[in-house]
Formats: structure tokens, C-alpha cells, sequence
């Protein structure tokens, strides 16, 4: 009976252990659900700052995890105002001046239109799994849906974060809550999902609240206003020469 | 009997020259040090009021907290009906409306591509009124080395130094690369005008001056400003003063539940400033005594030497029936004359090195490259109307201490033995 007993926990466990993939596997499934192909995406920023909160809209034409171009369309004052990204360069144009200046030293680590991310969170690679290896550390409940707890550990020594954790839907490979730290393990900034949409079969965050917490403020919210997955993007749009046009 | 002493005085040199030297180099060092110390004081002073603290500075109580970081996110907004209300009840001094702010200036060349960038420590005033004392404060005309004041809108003058370092010609177009007051990254055109050296390292290095307005538009502070500067209306700091006026200010307008309400500090809350002062002040005060303390021992054992040389004089004098007391009175009277001639003649000369250090100063800029400290690169005496009697206290109460002392030894000479003293 004992030993039939002892059988039976043993067998439960190497189950348990059978169903529940690798920190790495599962990494990879959150990064294929939000893909890696071409994306035309129309968001709001909502930054809720000391003196208020403020709104900033923007279309953003996504290609592969190398280039990218974002035009401002709202508010008045930062409408026109275009940002280009290809591979580790990034260039911004102003209307105002008409001038395309390359963000670069430490004006990547100061914040994007006022918000809690920075120029560097824009550049950082979208494919965790490229950045980062990742180890199941728990499973706990967030927004009634279970997760995993993830620990990611920097694969390189340039990479802004050192390590994060992750509460990854188990069943929707979405990220629904994220810390980021730095290497001596001090909490940098904070990400919680709010709302999950399925878009062309994907699960897509589409409100989320993004933290710095070292920045007095209630943090920026993301609201996505559209995505469409595998758009057909011109290829002159990834050209300083678009951000003049 | 004063005659008669200061006859034997300069009669007899060797009883009057060296202890005159002595205290005529004593109060001159010590003059020369109290308008030294004065003066780098008081340039700190003005150096510090003028380019950042004022007299008294309005910041928004969030800013104040974090000053040293300029958080123009921070600023102080109403700013014209906070400027109103400052001239109708604070008539006894100027107000004058500041942003600093940094950024990258950046000089595009013939494509519009960066062809130079450098950081820039900006500050904008109120350059176009022709009500503003900006010019008059920041003495704006004397410092252009090249080219001209902004005229019109869009117009900015950068440092010298950072003029050259970056080949920027007069004329050029630079854009200023900033935060708005929400953060948001800033852009701005301006047209470089003129070049400015304000001798000061720290603002030298990469100076950019603007019109308010200018700023208030590039970072989004429409009605808003980092700092209001007030002014004492003869530029002189009154810390009492200062501290009743920012008292009543503070009681009338700082509302604790509001982390943007305005709130006023006066120039010695600022930077550290206070125990700076205190400082400079315990340095004159004991430089002063340990002069005092030297000089008297210096002294003390002059008149030791001279009682020795004078052994037999005094000895006579003992012999033919003066009184201790008496000798040693003349002997001290003696002293203050010395101490007086050589404190008149002291100071003649502390003054002259100082008056001279006053107009010329000594340029320190070689130690001052890295320096970040609001401080004129060329530091100069200042001389006072205390410089004038400052020195009267070692001079005269070294030269009584010492005698004093030595002095004493008369009283210790015995008239039984003086006959026996004097044969050997």
C-alpha cells in the first residue's frame, strides 16, 4: 500500500513536470503569438504625469524587429513629429525645424513624449527570446487567469534590463504583468496589461499601464486602437527620406 | 612724556625699527588677508545672486525640492499675475523671471545633418523689455565678444568658448534639442547672434542665453518659469531683510497641500551658501586671532631681547629711583606707539596690495576648468571701511601682549643687587 502509495506521487509529479514547458519554450511562444512579421499599428498615449494627464496618438509601421517609423498625429503641437528606427540608429524629425536628428549617447535613456519609456525601450529587439533565457519560477492567478511566472536573465551584457519577471497566460502566451530590474536588482519599471483582445488570431494586449518607478506619476497608459498583423508596408517608409514627406 | 618717549624712539632705531617691522608686516598681511577673504566672499555673493540665486528666488515647492536637477517639468505657472502682485506689494526689489534649461544644441550643416553637437547650460531672460534689468545684471553688453544683443525673436548668443569649440559662425542656424515642461523631447531654431564670455568657467563652458519667451515657446511653458528673481534695488544682500520679506511671502502664497504653489528662499538658504559664509567668516576670524597670537609671541620676544639690551638702562633708571610701575608704563606706552606706527604704516600698505589686487585681481580660470561653482574666474580683494581699522587690533593689542609679558621681568630686578648688576 506504501508503495503503491509512494508510486502514485511520483508518477503525479513527473505529470506535473511533463505538462509544464521550459522557461525558454514558453518565451517562445509568447514571442511567435505577437510576431515578429509586419504590423501597422494606431495607439494613445496616455501619460498621467504631477500636472495631469495628457494624450498622444500615434501610427506606428512595424517591419521585422529591425525597422520601424512612428508619426505622431496627436496633440497639435506634436503632430508631424516622426520618429525612424533602423536597426540600432533612431532618427527623429520635427516639423517645426525641420530637422532630422539621430538620437544617440544618453538621449536614448530620457523618456519618449514625456511618458514612462524611453527612447532605449523603443529600441530594445520585440523577441525576448533573442535578449533573454528565460526559468519557470511559479504559477499564480493575475486578472483571473492563470499564469506563469517567468524569470528572464540577460543573454548579453548590452541589453537595458538585466532580468525581468513575467506572469505569462498560460493558455494565451500573453504577458499580462512585467518588472523589469536592474543588475543590482532594483526595480526599474513595471508593466500591467489591463484588457486582452484576439486580433487576427492573436491575443493582443490592448490597454496596459507602463511604469517607471523611479518617475513621480501614475505611469502611461497604452490603449491600442488597432493592430493589423502582416500588413503590407512600401519599404520607402523605412528611409530618412519618408521623414520629410 | 609722549614726546619724550617717541624722541627716544626714533633716536635710538634699534629699540624701535624691528618691532615696527614686525607689526607693520603683521597688519599688512592681515589686512591684505581680511580684503581678500572679503572679496572672494562678496564675488561668490554676486556672482551666485546674479547668475542663479538672486537676492531672493520663487520657485514652485516641487521645484524647489529637486532645484539642482532644473525640473522645468516643475515650473512655476501664472506667471504674469504672480509678477504683478510681486511689484504692487514687494516694492523694494526687482523681479525678474528666469528659465534655465539644458539641452543639446546642435548646428546642422548644408543637408540639414548634424555637422556639430555639444551640451549646452542654457538660461533665458527677459531680454526684449526695455523695463528689464537683465542686461544691467548680467552686465549682457560688456561680455559680447563678437557679434551683437538678440534684437528680435529667434535670436540667442552661446559662450565663447563653446563658439569655438564647436566652429560656429555668427549667423548659423542651431537647434536646441530639449525637454518641454511634460517631457516630450524639444526642437527649436534659433539664429546665433553673438558670442559671450561672463568670466565665469562654469557658464563659460557652454553658455546659451535666450529670450524667455523664446524658451517659454521651444518647451511648451507658456505663462510659466523655472524661478522669479528678486533684487534688492541697490544690489546689495540684506539677509535680515531677506528673511522677513520671504517670511511674508511664504505666509501669504506656499500652501502645503499644493506641491505648485510658489514658495520663496533667500540667497543664504540656497546652494549651501549660509554655511559657506559662516565659513569664510570663521576663516577671517581665526586668521585674525592666530595673526594676533603670532605677532605677540613675535613681539614678546622682542621686548624679551630688548629688556635685555635695555638691562642696564632699566637697571639706572631702578638706580636713580623710578618707580617699577613707572618704567614699565613708559615701556608699554613705548609699545602702543610702536604698535601704532607700524599699524598706520601696516595698513598703508595692506591697503596699497589690496586697492591693487582690487582693480587687477588674480586670474584663476587654469583651476577652474572643471569647476561647477557660480564663481568669477578672476578673484579680487575688496576693500571696506572696516579695511581701515581692521588692522589697529593686532597691530596695537600683539604689541601690548608682547610687552606686556616681557615687561614683567622689571618687576623681578631686586634694588639690593643693582649696584653689583651694574659693575659686571
Amino acid at each position: 500500500m506504501k508503495r503503491l502509495f509512494s508510486a502514485i506521487i511520483i508518477l503525479a509529479a513527473t505529470v506535473a513536470i511533463a505538462q509544464q514547458p521550459s522557461g525558454d519554450l514558453i518565451l517562445k511562444k509568447v514571442d511567435d503569438n505577437f510576431g515578429s512579421g509586419n504590423k501597422i499599428i494606431v495607439a494613445e498615449m496616455i501619460i498621467h504625469g504631477r500636472r495631469g494627464s495628457r494624450t498622444i496618438k500615434s501610427k506606428s509601421w512595424i517591419q521585422g524587429t529591425e525597422q520601424s517609423f512612428t508619426e505622431f498625429l496627436a496633440p497639435a503641437r506634436e503632430k508631424g513629429t516622426k520618429m525612424l528606427k533602423l536597426g540600432e540608429q533612431l532618427w527623429t524629425y520635427t516639423p517645426s525645424t525641420d530637422r532630422t536628428i539621430k538620437i544617440s549617447g544618453h538621449m536614448l535613456r530620457q523618456s519618449l513624449m514625456g511618458s514612462d519609456m524611453s527612447y532605449e525601450d523603443k529600441m530594445e529587439d520585440p523577441v525576448l527570446h533573442n535578449l533573454y533565457s528565460a526559468k519557470v519560477i511559479g504559477e499564480e492567478m493575475f486578472l483571473e487567469r492563470p499564469c506563469w511566472v517567468l524569470e528572464l536573465t540577460a543573454k548579453r551584457t548590452d541589453i537595458v534590463y538585466y532580468s525581468r519577471k513575467i506572469w505569462v497566460d498560460t493558455e494565451r502566451y500573453v504577458p499580462l504583468k512585467e518588472n523589469r530590474y536592474a543588475k543590482s536588482g532594483k526595480l526599474l519599471k513595471t508593466l500591467e496589461v489591463k484588457n486582452i483582445i484576439r486580433v487576427q488570431s492573436r491575443w493582443v494586449a490592448n490597454r496596459a499601464v507602463f511604469k517607471d518607478v523611479l518617475k513621480k506619476g501614475d505611469g502611461t497608459e497604452f490603449v491600442l486602437e488597432s493592430i493589423e498583423f502582416n500588413a503590407d508596408i512600401p519599404s520607402h517608409i523605412f528611409s530618412k527620406a519618408a521623414l520629410r514627406k | 612724556m609722549i614726546k619724550f618717549l617717541l624722541k627716544g624712539l626714533i633716536r635710538d632705531r634699534t629699540r624701535s625699527l624691528f618691532p615696527t617691522l614686525i607689526v607693520l608686516a603683521g597688519v599688512a598681511l592681515t589686512v591684505l588677508l581680511f580684503n581678500w577673504m572679503n572679496g572672494v566672499k562678496n564675488n561668490f555673493i554676486q556672482v551666485s545672486a546674479k547668475f542663479s540665486t538672486g537676492h531672493v528666488k520663487i520657485m514652485s515647492r516641487a521645484y524647489a525640492e529637486e532645484a539642482d536637477q532644473i525640473p522645468n517639468d516643475l515650473a512655476l505657472s501664472g506667471m504674469e499675475s504672480l509678477q504683478r502682485e510681486l511689484r504692487r506689494d514687494f516694492t523694494g526689489l526687482i523681479w525678474t523671471p528666469r528659465i534655465r534649461f539644458g539641452g543639446l544644441l546642435d548646428i546642422p550643416d548644408e543637408h540639414g545633418e548634424t555637422r556639430a553637437q555639444g551640451p549646452v547650460a542654457g538660461l533665458a531672460v527677459d531680454l526684449f523689455s526695455t523695463s528689464s534689468p537683465e542686461r544691467n545684471i548680467l552686465n549682457i553688453e560688456k561680455s559680447i565678444v563678437r557679434g551683437r544683443l538678440p534684437e528680435k525673436r529667434g535670436e540667442i548668443l552661446i559662450s565663447d568658448e563653446f563658439a569655438d569649440k564647436l566652429d560656429i559662425q555668427l549667423g548659423e542656424t542651431a537647434t536646441l534639442i530639449s525637454s518641454t515642461m511634460y517631457g516630450s523631447m524639444a526642437t527649436a531654431n534659433f539664429t546665433v547672434v553673438g558670442t559671450i564670455r561672463f568670466g565665469i568657467s562654469a557658464m563659460d563652458r557652454g553658455a546659451m542665453l535666450a529670450d524667455i519667451s523664446d524658451i517659454q515657446y521651444a518647451l511648451d511653458m507658456q505663462d510659466t518659469v523655472g524661478e522669479m528673481l528678486g533684487f534688492f534695488d541697490d544690489f546689495l544682500y540684506y539677509d535680515d531683510k531677506a528673511e522677513k520679506i520671504t517670511a511674508a511671502f511664504n505666509t501669504h502664497y506656499m500652501k502645503t497641500d499644493d506641491e505648485f504653489s510658489p514658495m520663496m528662499i533667500t540667497l543664504r538658504s540656497q546652494n549651501g551658501l549660509g554655511e559657506y559664509f559662516d565659513m569664510v567668516s570663521s576663516i577671517s576670524s581665526a586668521g585674525l586671532s592666530i595673526f594676533v597670537m603670532a605677532m605677540s609671541i613675535v613681539l614678546w620676544n622682542a621686548g624679551l631681547m630688548g629688556n635685555l639690551r635695555r638691562y642696564g638702562e632699566i637697571g639706572v633708571r631702578l638706580a636713580i629711583g623710578e618707580d617699577k610701575g613707572h618704567i614699565y608704563r613708559s615701556m608699554i606706552a613705548e609699545s602702543l606707539m610702536v604698535g601704532c606706527i607700524g599699524s598706520i604704516l601696516g595698513t598703508a600698505l595692506g591697503l596699497a596690495i589690496s586697492y591693487y589686487l582690487q582693480v587687477k585681481g588674480i586670474n584663476i580660470s587654469y583651476l577652474m576648468k572643471n569647476a561647477s561653482m557660480m564663481v568669477s574666474d578672476v578673484w579680487r580683494a575688496q576693500v571696506t571701511p572696516t579695511s581701515y581699522v581692521i588692522g589697529f587690533i593686532p597691530g596695537l593689542l600683539a604689541t601690548l601682549l608682547g610687552t606686556s609679558i616681557s615687561g614683567i621681568g622689571i618687576y623681578k630686578r631686586q634694588t639690593s643687587i643693582l649696584m653689583k648688576e651694574l659693575e659686571t
